[in-house]
C-alpha cells in the first residue's frame, strides 16, 4: 500500500506536526471557551444601579437613646440594593435586583380594615406624606447575615391611629401584592403566595415598628419591597413583609408565610435570640455583610432596652 | 513525568474554574457577600468534580467507554481539592483560623458536621490515589476503601441541601445525579441479568 502513495502526497513531518499542534490548540481552546461560559452561569449577574426618586423633608432622629438610629458603619447602598431575599423575584440573593427591575408601583394603595372603626384605602401617595422620618436600624436575616440600613418611612402607630382599631383588635395581619405577572416568581410553588406577616398589636403599636417607603434618602428600589414595607428592626429579616398591599387588624394569631412553609424552624414571633438555634444552624453570630469573620449576634437585635418589655414572662424558646 | 494530551485538556478545564474565581474575587466582581460566594462556588464545585467521578464507571459499563477510567483520578483529585479550597474558605473567612469555633460549628450545625464528615471521608481516597499506593495496598484492598467516595458523595449532597432555606432545585439536582450513579451500581450488583453491560 504505502509504496503506492506518492513522494509528493505524503504530508512531510513538520506539516503533520504544525497540523497536529493546531488541532491540539483547538481543542484546548475550544473546551476552555466551554467551560468558562458554563462556569460563567454561577456567577451573579452585574449590579443593578439604583434609580430612586428623592424624598424630601425627612426628619433625622436626633440621638440614639431610642434606638431610632445608630453610629454604626452604614452597610453600603450598592449591597442593600444587591443582596435581596424577595422570593417572589427570585430566589437567590443576587438576583432579585435585576429580577425585579421595572417593577411598576404606581398606582398602588393598600387596604388598612378588619378590626377597625374606619376602613379605607391608603393610597401611595398619602403614605408619602406623612411625616418620614430617617430610621437607621440593624437588620438581621434569619441566615445568620446582617446590616445596617437608613430607612424613611413613619411609625406604623400613626397609620393605625387613622383607621381607629376596635377594642377586640389583638394582632396586625400583613399581605403582599398576589400578582404572578409583575412578580414572576409567584409562578412557581416555592412558597404559598400572597406572602403573610403578622404581629401582635403591641409589636405593631410599638414606635420602633415603621413603614418604611425608602432608604438611603430617596425611595424604595423595587428589590427593597417597593414602594411600601413594613421594617421590624428586633425580629428577623423575613418578618419586615414587603410590597405590602393589605393590614388587617384581627382578634387572633395570623398565619404567617415562613411559619407555614417550616413550623418547627419559622416561628410567629421570630425576635432576634442568640440563645435559641435556628433547628440547623445556631444564631449567636452574624456576618455583618461588608466585614470579614463573625460578630456576636445581640439579643433583640440589640433593642432589648426598647422591647423587651412586651415579652416580659414569656418563655422566648417555647415562642421562638 | 509526562502527562498525555487529554489529560492535559481536562487539566486546563478543571483549573479554569479556579482562576475565573480569583479573578473575580481580585476584580470584585461576586455580588456583596464574597465570602459567601466563594464558598458556595467551591462547594458546587466539589459537588461537580464528585458526580463526574462517580459518573465514570456507568459510561463504561453503559456505553463501554472504557478509556475514560484513566481521567477518573485527576476528577477525584480535583473534587478533593476543590472541597479542601471549600472548607478553606470556612476556616479562613467564616470562623478566622479559630479552631475552637470550627469544632463548636461541627457539634452546634449538623450540615458543618456532615460536610466534614465528606472531607474526612475523601481525605485517605486523595492519600492512597498513587500508583504506589495502589500496590501497596492490593487491588481489591484498594478498590473497596475507594468505595468511600460513595458516602462522601452522599454526605456532600445532604450537607448541601440542609443549608436551603426552600428553593431546593440546586440541591435536588446533585441528588438525582448522586442517585442515579449510586443507583445504576446497586441494580448491577443484585440484578446484574436485568441489566444490559455492553
Amino acid at each position: 500500500m504505502a509504496e503506492n502513495i506518492k513522494g509528493d502526497k505524503i504530508t512531510d513531518q513538520q506539516t503533520y506536526l504544525n497540523r497536529r499542534n493546531f488541532m491540539r490548540a483547538a481543542a484546548v481552546a475550544g473546551t476552555a471557551t466551554a467551560t468558562t461560559l458554563l462556569y460563567r452561569r454561577l456567577n451573579p449577574p452585574p449590579p443593578v444601579p439604583v434609580e430612586g426618586q428623592k424624598l424630601n423633608e425627612v426628619v433625622r432622629a436626633a440621638n440614639d437613646a431610642n434606638g431610632f438610629t445608630t453610629n454604626e458603619k452604614l452597610t453600603a447602598i450598592e449591597a442593600i440594593t444587591n443582596y435581596n431575599n424577595f422570593y417572589e423575584f427570585d430566589t437567590t440573593k443576587d438576583g432579585v435586583a435585576s429580577a425585579a427591575k421595572g417593577f411598576v408601583t404606581r398606582p398602588w394603595a393598600v387596604a388598612v380594615e378588619g378590626l377597625v372603626h374606619k376602613p379605607r384605602f391608603f393610597d401611595i401617595d398619602e403614605l408619602l406624606k406623612f411625616p418620614l422620618e430617617e430610621r437607621v436600624y440593624r437588620l438581621r436575616c434569619v441566615e445568620g447575615w446582617s446590616m445596617v440600613i437608613p430607612w424613611i418611612g413613619f411609625p406604623l402607630h400613626k397609620l393605625l391611629e387613622r383607621v381607629e382599631p376596635t377594642s377586640q383588635a389583638r394582632y396586625v395581619a400583613f399581605q403582599t401584592l398576589l400578582d404572578p405577572a409583575r412578580m414572576p416568581n409567584q409562578q412557581t410553588g416555592v412558597l404559598d403566595w400572597p406572602y403573610v406577616e403578622g404581629l401582635r398589636l403591641d409589636e405593631a403599636m410599638h414606635p420602633l415598628t415603621i413603614l418604611a417607603t425608602g432608604l438611603y434618602g430617596e425611595t424604595l428600589p423595587p428589590q427593597n419591597g417597593a414602594p411600601v414595607r413594613l421594617v421590624v428592626p428586633w425580629k428577623y429579616g423575613f418578618k419586615s413583609i414587603k410590597s405590602v398591599v393589605k393590614i388587617t387588624l384581627v382578634a387572633s394569631e395570623p398565619p404567617t408565610t415562613w411559619n407555614i412553609q417550616a413550623p418547627y424552624e419559622y416561628g410567629f414571633h421570630s425576635n432576634v435570640n442568640p440563645n435559641v438555634s435556628h433547628p440547623r444552624w445556631s444564631q449567636a453570630t452574624e456576618r455583618r455583610i461588608g466585614e470579614y469573620g463573625r460578630r456576636n449576634t445581640p439579643l433583640f437585635n440589640g433593642y432589648a432596652e426598647q422591647v423587651a418589655h412586651l415579652y416580659q414572662g414569656m418563655d422566648l424558646v417555647q415562642n421562638f | 513525568m509526562k502527562i498525555s494530551f487529554p489529560k492535559l485538556v481536562l487539566f486546563i478545564n478543571a483549573v479554569i474554574p479556579l482562576v475565573l474565581l480569583l479573578w473575580d474575587l481580585y476584580r470584585k466582581q461576586v455580588g456583596p457577600n464574597p465570602l459567601e460566594f466563594a464558598t458556595r462556588t467551591t462547594g458546587m464545585l466539589t459537588l461537580v468534580f464528585l458526580s463526574l467521578t462517580v459518573a465514570i464507571t456507568p459510561l463504561r459499563q453503559i456505553f463501554g467507554f472504557n478509556s475514560l477510567v484513566k481521567f477518573r483520578r485527576m476528577l477525584g483529585l480535583f473534587a478533593f481539592f476543590y472541597g479542601s479550597l471549600h472548607l478553606l474558605t470556612y476556616v479562613w473567612f467564616d470562623r478566622l483560623f479559630n479552631l475552637v469555633s470550627v469544632a463548636t460549628d461541627v457539634v452546634q450545625r449538623p450540615f458543618i458536621l456532615l460536610g466534614m464528615t465528606a472531607f474526612l471521608l475523601m481525605l485517605p481516597l486523595a492519600i492512597t490515589s498513587t500508583n504506589k499506593m495502589v500496590k501497596r495496598l492490593g487491588g481489591k484492598r484498594w478498590a473497596r476503601l475507594h468505595r468511600l467516595v460513595y458516602l462522601a458523595a452522599i454526605a456532600g449532597v445532604v450537607h448541601f441541601w440542609m443549608l436551603v432555606k426552600s428553593d431546593i432545585r440546586l440541591p435536588l439536582t446533585f441528588a438525582f445525579i448522586i442517585l442515579f450513579l449510586l443507583g445504576y451500581r446497586v441494580l448491577v450488583k443484585y440484578f446484574p441479568s436485568d441489566v444490559k453491560v455492553s
